[in-house]
């Protein structure tokens, strides 16, 4: 399988991920479509790691699906602490820091 | 063959979590995009990596998400909010929006045009490190500093979790 499918399949799906951040009007989605680009990275880093014979693609890998666990804990509490506040998951009710 | 499989079950489970509206769907739905992962895992030799997706990603953390959807009770986003506040209604950000986006289809076809040996086969010329034994040996040598550095990441982000997500007492 050539590897420029690889990347025009990553690419495609960093593209989703980007259109749903930007057009969905609900966090926990908002943070679903952060994981699918998070996905479309990996999979560009594992498919180049094959491709030059190298153990390192897989190890940032390793390191970025850390990261993406850090990242929803923390996200995940914001937006608990969030919806306590206003009853309301649109990113648009959130316009002020202060209330 | 596999490739086309796994790849159309990644992209239309991914399309799925972006247009629907009811976030348990976006997830079950993003769960089988994950399988679909873990199958182009496996395809390019990465067996453990195929595995940890499905624990970590599969498990860990959309059991989080599945968790927080059904503890704020929230099912569907508002039809009637959507029509009427939505950026898409806007035609300034309409217009920013799609210059962007014609922008980065645009910077993906010039990376694309400009690498070398798009068709060559993946790995045809290396032989794959799939052994788990020399994923760990170089995790813990070459990358020993980036390891320990993750465990403080992850001690931090527990911890912040807990104390943002806390009931406040006074």
């Amino acid at each position: 399988m050539p590897i420029g499918h690889y990347l025009v399949l990553s690419g495609l799906l960093f593209s989703i991920g980007a259109a749903g951040v930007f057009l969905r009007r609900n966090l926990i989605t908002l943070l679903m479509s952060v994981e699918i680009m998070l996905n479309a990275v990996n999979l560009t880093f594992v498919a180049f790691g094959r491709q030059i014979g190298e153990v390192d693609g897989q190890i940032i890998t390793f390191f970025v699906m850390t990261v993406a666990a850090a990242e929803a804990a923390v996200g995940l509490a914001l937006v608990i602490g969030l919806f306590r506040h206003r009853e309301s998951l649109n990113p648009e009710a959130f316009t002020t820091l202060k209330w | 063959m596999l490739f086309y499989i796994f790849a159309a079950v990644t992209v239309i489970g991914s399309l799925i979590v972006v247009s629907q509206r009811n976030p348990v769907y976006s997830l079950i739905s993003l769960v089988g995009a994950f399988f679909g992962l873990c199958g182009l895992y496996v395809l390019l030799e990465a067996p453990f990596l195929a595995v940890v997706q499905i624990i970590v990603y599969a498990g860990a953390i959309m059991v989080l998400f599945l968790f927080v959807v059904m503890v704020l009770n929230v099912p569907r986003e508002d039809a009637a909010e959507w029509d009427r506040a939505h950026p898409l209604y806007r035609p300034m950000a309409v217009r920013v929006g799609g210059a962007l986006a014609v922008l980065l289809a645009l910077e993906f076809a010039w990376a694309l045009s400009r690498t070398a040996g798009l068709s060559a086969g993946v790995g045809d010329e290396k032989p794959a490190v799939s052994s788990v034994a020399e994923l760990g040996r170089v995790l813990f040598t070459d990358y020993m500093f980036a390891f320990e550095v993750t465990s403080i990441l992850i001690i931090a982000a527990m911890v912040g979790a807990v104390v943002i997500a806390r009931k406040r007492e006074e």
